[in-house]
């Protein structure tokens, strides 16, 4: 096996690793902007329709071009990731392409299109369709964007618990044998449902932090509130959202990727009554020597939060790394094997595949090929450990997922925080707005004379305005830190348990996928300062109300 | 349904996806031309937005093609992607950069002014029609490749790598092929045909209808000359056969026999040659600007048949250079039948698709553009 391993360039591994990473990262900068912005836009035109005033058609144009500007660079960066599991992931196409490729020709067919033909519509069919196409379309944009985000979401979520398939021998590879256990799995539901809901709070944090320019500059008061309005209940919505079906992905991630679990809490030795760190020293450079130390330093937790969130009871086993590289007994008894255990029935499936393969070849009799065949089920649950030189490699970042982890949840938090305070304000609640309006005035958040409010824009405060501009990065930062999470928490699998990264990709020079990684780096970087520098001017300009 | 059914029904769905897609490439041609239909500023932002309405669907068809032969052949899509990397990259790349210039080329904010996303819209309407028309090529004319399944568990294998390019250009190597020039030019200067007798039936300005009928005379003699000689090629060369227990061998003019034995795509493709020279002379020498429906029609009809006699009647469609039986045939690179049979029910919903595409464009379309038009609208490109 060792001759295996050795003859892929390393290099190849790592910039086609950081080259999929570059491109997906870039994706992922405008995809959430469009599914939030198609629900906020599409609120606003139905308004339109029901009241039919300029105003809510000038208000709806104006998030349309915005979005606009946005959606053309989410097509440009899409279309390569596609292609990148046939240029730079061959291996990887090949041996679950069966099953994998399903989800991506359902999207191009059910979702792309209806995404493509209804925009140019939204675009430019204010004067050429009734009121209630043109609605209907916006709708469609916004419903064909998020069907596309279930395909492909339920194809990323099959690379982190591959279900409904089984391997073939004779094809060398693994087919797919239920189509509903893919496209319907727990993980793809959850991922969906935590993807997508928060992708409407970037929506919604965009569109506050626009409509909170205008109020800086007293410029479209009466659009900006109105869009606020509408921004900070799919926002809040979203946020509470995220929370919920954040818990249940941890839940998940628990039960098919504990040592993701366990990278992610920095868990090195588990146990039974297990606490949710809160916050701990983990050096962001440097991979922690988990076999030696007890515990990260300087750690504090929340009493058997951890227990609670992966197994729903107080005193729950949550295994950690060493537990996991070593076995342990599971909660219902069972023994979890060891990495060496996995690493060593892993080489023993590789081995029944290949004599099993070599029987056949040379016809040998059915009981032989059988008895391959009988070793190689056995022992296929581990098949992608036959691969693994070093049981370390098993481990993946703890520095990535631990700061990733605690960024998405410690921004999703400020982010309830946040709307929830932009609600109240901008909301006449009774009593509860009155209120905090006075708590903040007593305290000098807020002027006084903005304390029995006259207007909704009144009352914002400024530091509340340039807040909601502050937290643009920020919903940015803790969106991109949730896929950190996800795709370095399944590392070194490019399919959990199945494919490890270094051997699904392609036979390609290092120097070549070095040449595109910069080629991409240097052309998306652009076009993103070209559409930050157009979406400003925009902004700049303003509704023609 | 059997599995051999699947295999060539899924075959005639990538082909019609692909032969759309050939037509969708009137987008490009028309951007190839730009500057040479449109003289002044005002004319080329008509064009753009001519194009600018449709380009969705030709992207969106690219990537449907896509992962309808991930879905239904993973095989080629991990030899043919992973071997001719910088082929594959080098369409992307345009392809990348024309999604892009539409949306930002004449808005405010622009730092690299519109001529910079101008000259993108040309270079995808050049590297794209003739790049995927070259790789199209080579599913008669062949491709450098290795592939070999037991690489991934041999420990004596050189790679573990399944499929591998026998060069170090990585699809590069296509573009020394003469033949797979020709196609591709073929290809390249068909989209312009294409994009001209679109642009004809879409826009309404005298001078782009005056100037595009030369344009029309020009573009459409080089195709015709550079695709009667690929065909002609075609049918006298020897092709990539094999047998049923799928061993794979050269046999003397085997597309001329596929020609003859599936005569009913023989039949298809000549309708459709017809209807493409309709096309073209009906707005040449009359005053009909609707060449571009028997044109783009005619296309469609041309393209997925000749798609067809490259895998069809025991064909390999994606044939080794390097190594004959590494070619890859509709049974030895397809999915399982489970996979084909579930995505066969998906596929009916194609029908479906092609109908809303089809009266959300008439909608679009019903008011041909003018330059009024583009200066009273707010999100024109």
């Amino acid at each position: 096996m060792t001759n295996l391993i050795l003859n892929i360039d390393p290099g190849t591994i790592d910039w086609s690793r950081a080259q999929f990473a570059l491109t997906a990262i870039y994706h992922w900068l405008f995809v959430p902007l469009t599914l939030g912005l198609a629900v906020i836009m599409g609120i606003a035109e139905t308004i339109y329709y029901k009241k039919r005033t300029d105003f809510w058609k000038k208000t709806t144009q104006f998030w349309q071009r915005l979005f606009g500007v946005n959606f053309a660079m989410g097509v440009a960066t899409g279309i390569i990731l596609e292609f990148e599991f046939g240029t730079n992931w061959s291996n990887y196409s090949w041996f679950v392409g069966d099953i994998f490729g399903a989800p991506l020709a359902i999207e191009g067919i059910v979702a792309f299109f209806m995404e493509s033909t209804f925009v140019a519509v939204m675009f430019f069919g204010w004067k050429k369709v009734s009121a209630g196409f043109h609605l209907a379309s916006t709708w469609l944009t916004g419903l064909g964007a998020t069907i596309s985000a279930w395909w492909i979401l339920v194809a990323n979520a099959w690379m982190q618990y591959p279900v409904g398939c089984t391997f073939n021998p004779d094809t060398m590879r693994n087919e797919m044998t239920s189509f509903m256990e893919v496209a319907l799995s727990p993980f793809a539901i959850d991922k969906f449902c935590h993807t997508v809901i928060s992708s409407w709070i970037i929506g919604a944090v965009f569109v506050i932090a626009v409509s909170c320019w205008y109020l800086l500059k007293r410029r479209h008061v009466c659009m900006a509130v109105q869009s606020i309005r509408i921004a900070v209940i799919v926002g809040l919505t979203a946020a509470l959202g995220a929370a919920v079906t954040g818990h249940k992905s941890g839940q998940t991630v628990a039960q098919v990727q504990p040592m993701k679990l366990a990278a992610m809490e920095a868990l090195y030795n588990g146990g039974n009554e297990m606490d949710l760190t809160m916050i701990a020293w983990i050096n962001p450079f440097e991979q922690p020597n988990y076999t030696k130390e007890e515990e990260p330093p300087m750690k504090l937790a929340l009493p058997y939060g951890l227990s609670m969130m992966a197994t729903n009871t107080l005193d729950g086993y949550v295994p950690g790394i060493n537990n996991l590289l070593n076995g342990y007994i599971k909660a219902d008894g069972t023994v979890e094997p060891s990495a060496d255990e996995k690493i060593a029935r892993g080489r023993l499936a590789i081995q029944a595949l290949s004599d099993y393969r070599k029987a056949k070849a040379e016809g040998a009799d059915e009981e032989t090929t059988t008895a391959y065949l009988s070793t190689l089920n056995e022992n296929y649950q581990y098949f992608g450990y036959g691969y693994v030189m070093d049981k370390r490699d098993l481990v993946p970042s703890i520095p990535i997922n631990f700061w990733a982890f605690r960024t998405m949840v410690g921004l999703g938090c400020l982010f309830i925080l946040f709307f929830g305070l932009v609600i109240i304000l901008i909301f006449d609640i009774p009593f509860v707005s009155l209120l905090f309006r006075r708590l903040l005035s007593a305290i000098g958040l807020l002027p006084e004379t903005a304390s029995d409010r006259t207007t909704a824009a009144e009352a914002m405060p400024r530091w509340l305005c340039w807040s909601a501009i502050i937290m643009v990065p920020l919903a940015y930062i803790a969106s991109e830190s949730g896929w950190l999470l996800a795709e370095f928490g399944r590392q070194p699998w490019t399919i959990q348990d199945m494919l490890p990264t270094w051997v699904a990709v392609s036979e390609l020079q290092s120097s070549s996928v070095m040449i595109t990684f910069f080629l991409f780096l240097i052309l998306f970087t652009t076009m993103l300062a070209v559409e930050i520098s157009i979406l400003l001017k925009q902004i700049k300009k303003g509704p023609e109300l | 349904m059997t599995y051999t059914f699947l295999q060539h029904y899924w075959c005639f769905i990538v082909s019609l996806l692909g032969a759309l897609l050939v037509f969708l490439l009137f987008v490009q041609g028309a951007n190839s031309i730009i500057f040479s239909l449109g003289k002044t500023n005002q004319e080329r932002r008509l064009l753009i937005n001519s194009t600018g309405r449709k380009w969705e669907f030709t992207f969106t068809t690219l990537v449907t093609f896509g992962g309808a032969f991930f879905a239904s052949f993973p095989l080629f899509y991990s030899t043919s992607f992973g071997g001719a990397y910088w082929l594959w990259m080098l369409i992307l790349f345009s392809f990348v950069l024309q999604a892009v210039s539409y949306e930002f080329q004449n808005k405010l904010g622009n730092f690299l002014g519109p001529k910079t996303f101008q000259c993108c819209l040309v270079l995808n309407g050049i590297v794209g029609p003739l790049l995927l028309g070259g790789a199209v090529a080579t599913f008669f004319e062949g491709s450098n490749f290795i592939v070999e399944k037991s690489n991934l568990i041999d420990t004596g294998a050189i790679t573990p790598i399944i499929s591998r390019w026998a060069n170090a250009s990585h699809g590069l190597d296509a573009l020394l092929n003469p033949w797979i020039l020709v196609f591709g030019l073929a290809v390249l200067f068909l989209a312009r045909t294409l994009g001209i007798l679109y642009i004809r039936n879409n826009v309404n300005d005298a001078n782009i209808l005056t100037r595009s009928r030369y344009q029309l005379a020009g573009s459409a003699t080089v195709f015709v000359v550079l695709f009667v000689t690929y065909l002609v090629h075609l049918l006298l060369k020897d092709g990539f056969a094999y047998n049923d227990s799928g061993t794979i061998f050269m046999e003397p003019n085997k597309y001329l026999n596929n020609a003859v034995d599936m005569w009913y795509l023989t039949l298809v493709l000549l309708i459709g040659v017809v209807l493409v020279l309709y096309g073209i002379m009906t707005d040449y020498l009359s005053d009909s600007r609707k060449g571009i429906w028997f044109a783009g029609i005619g296309t469609v009809l041309t393209v997925a048949p000749l798609l067809l006699l490259s895998a069809w009647n025991h064909t390999a469609y994606y044939p080794s250079t390097a190594d004959l039986q590494s070619s890859l045939t509709l049974e030895n690179s397809c999915s399982s039948y489970f996979t084909l049979n579930t995505m066969f029910w998906v596929s009916l919903l194609v029908p479906f698709v092609l109908a809303y595409i089809f009266y959300a464009w008439r909608k679009i379309d019903s008011k041909k553009i003018d330059q009024t038009e583009i200066a009273e609208d707010d999100h024109a490109y």
